[in-house]
């Protein structure tokens, strides 16, 4: 297994959220990564997002002192991803998109390349489909911010291998994080959990039932929650979350999963959350 | 008075009433200037980093290295005494 951070190259494709979250953990353990995304107004973008979460993880203490930074280069090549030792797919929540991406780093990669998808509810198999290798394909569901928050959901497809899974949990390691291993299915653990408490709370704000302030609060004070559903909802980014809640509602048709008009309403506006200053609830200027 | 001028003269009371103010505003809660602000669950790890730039941009300040700790932020007196500390080792560096 390998713990140690200079046996590791990481190629991250897509500079989102969860991209420059990944990106923020990884060079700040001291492991170079290679960002990929469209054109060079995102990644430059991406650089001042990772360079501002770097200091937010310092802020908060959640990086190893006085290890040296790795090297973060950018790109806009998926040609680039050719020499890594792990490739993270983070690329939006739609399908058409991840498996143009997985098809063309799986064909780029060597054997014994490990290929995650740091997907949000597209199920692992319904990918091993995309790639040449499915054997070496398994799911991580970072957090965010995922410096900060150490626990992982990792994903195993029917096919995942255990060489896999070894690579994987070396790779956790030597980013500080710890990993809790489930079996494949739509919207894993979490999401299948999360999105509909988000898409409902976001349904009692629309109902009139309470304010969102009043929904997370209930949450927050009732039940514990460390913060409310709604302002998850913001960090996560409300487009994000209607593309992850349209994935749950075509393959389990559950309809807690069918996007609120609130939320829909919210996108369209473009108050898609903390990213863009204003969601549920209003940032200011964006910090971070 | 310019908006320079009046940073450039700013005393730790002023600075420290305009902390309390902020907070006020952005958390709807008032606060006292030696409340832990973070083990009272009043500000979020999220909101931190925003005080942070709140301080570097009102202030002329940059927060680096050591300085960037939780520690600085805790407090609204944490806080002045920091923003007295690096703008006195600015006027130092200018002088």
């Amino acid at each position: 297994m390998q713990t140690d951070q200079s046996e590791h190259r990481l190629a991250i494709v897509g500079g989102g959220v969860m991209g420059t979250n990944i990106a923020t953990l990884a060079t700040g353990y001291g492991i170079p990564v290679t960002l990929i995304d469209v054109n060079d107004d995102a990644l430059a973008t991406a650089r001042t997002t990772i360079s501002q979460k770097l200091r937010h993880a310092q802020l908060m203490g959640a990086l190893p002192a006085g290890r040296p930074r790795g090297e973060l280069v950018t790109s806009t090549s998926i040609d680039d991803v050719a020499d890594a030792t792990t490739v993270i797919e983070a690329v939006v929540e739609i399908a058409e998109t991840k498996a143009g991406v997985l098809t063309a780093a799986s064909a780029l990669v060597r054997p014994g390349t490990t290929l995650i998808s740091n997907t949000s509810c597209i199920p692992i198999d319904e990918m091993g489909a995309w790639v040449a290798r499915a054997d070496e394909l398994v799911g991580v569901h970072f957090m965010n911010p995922s410096y900060l928050i150490k626990m992982v959901e990792v994903i195993r497809g029917t096919q995942t291998s255990e060489a896999t899974m070894t690579s994987v949990t070396g790779l956790l390691s030597a980013m500080g994080r710890e990993a809790l291993v489930i079996q494949d299915s739509a919207g894993f653990v979490i999401n299948r959990l999360l999105h509909p408490l988000i898409n409902t709370a976001a349904m009692l704000v629309e109902e009139g039932v309470a304010s969102a302030e009043v929904v997370d609060g209930l949450l927050e004070g009732c039940l514990g929650h460390s913060t409310g559903p709604l302002r998850t909802g913001d960090l996560i980014g409300l487009d994000n979350l209607v593309d992850s809640l349209n994935v749950l509602y075509q393959r389990r048709g559950d309809e807690s999963c069918r996007p609120s008009d609130l939320l829909l309403a919210k996108v369209r506006d473009g108050d898609l959350g903390r990213k863009t200053g204003r969601g549920f609830y209003d940032y200011g200027k964006v910090a971070s | 008075m310019t908006a320079e001028q009046t940073i450039a003269s700013i005393t730790a009371e002023a600075i420290e009433e305009e902390l309390l103010s902020f907070l006020a505003d952005r958390i709807k809660k008032t606060v006292a200037p030696d409340q832990d602000l973070f083990k009272s669950g009043l500000v979020s790890s999220m909101f931190a980093m925003q005080l942070v730039v709140y301080l570097e941009e009102r202030y002329e300040i940059a927060v680096i290295g050591p300085d960037l700790t939780l520690d600085n932020f805790r407090t609204v007196q944490a806080m002045t005494s920091l923003v007295l500390r690096l703008r006195n080792a600015n006027t130092a560096d200018d002088a």
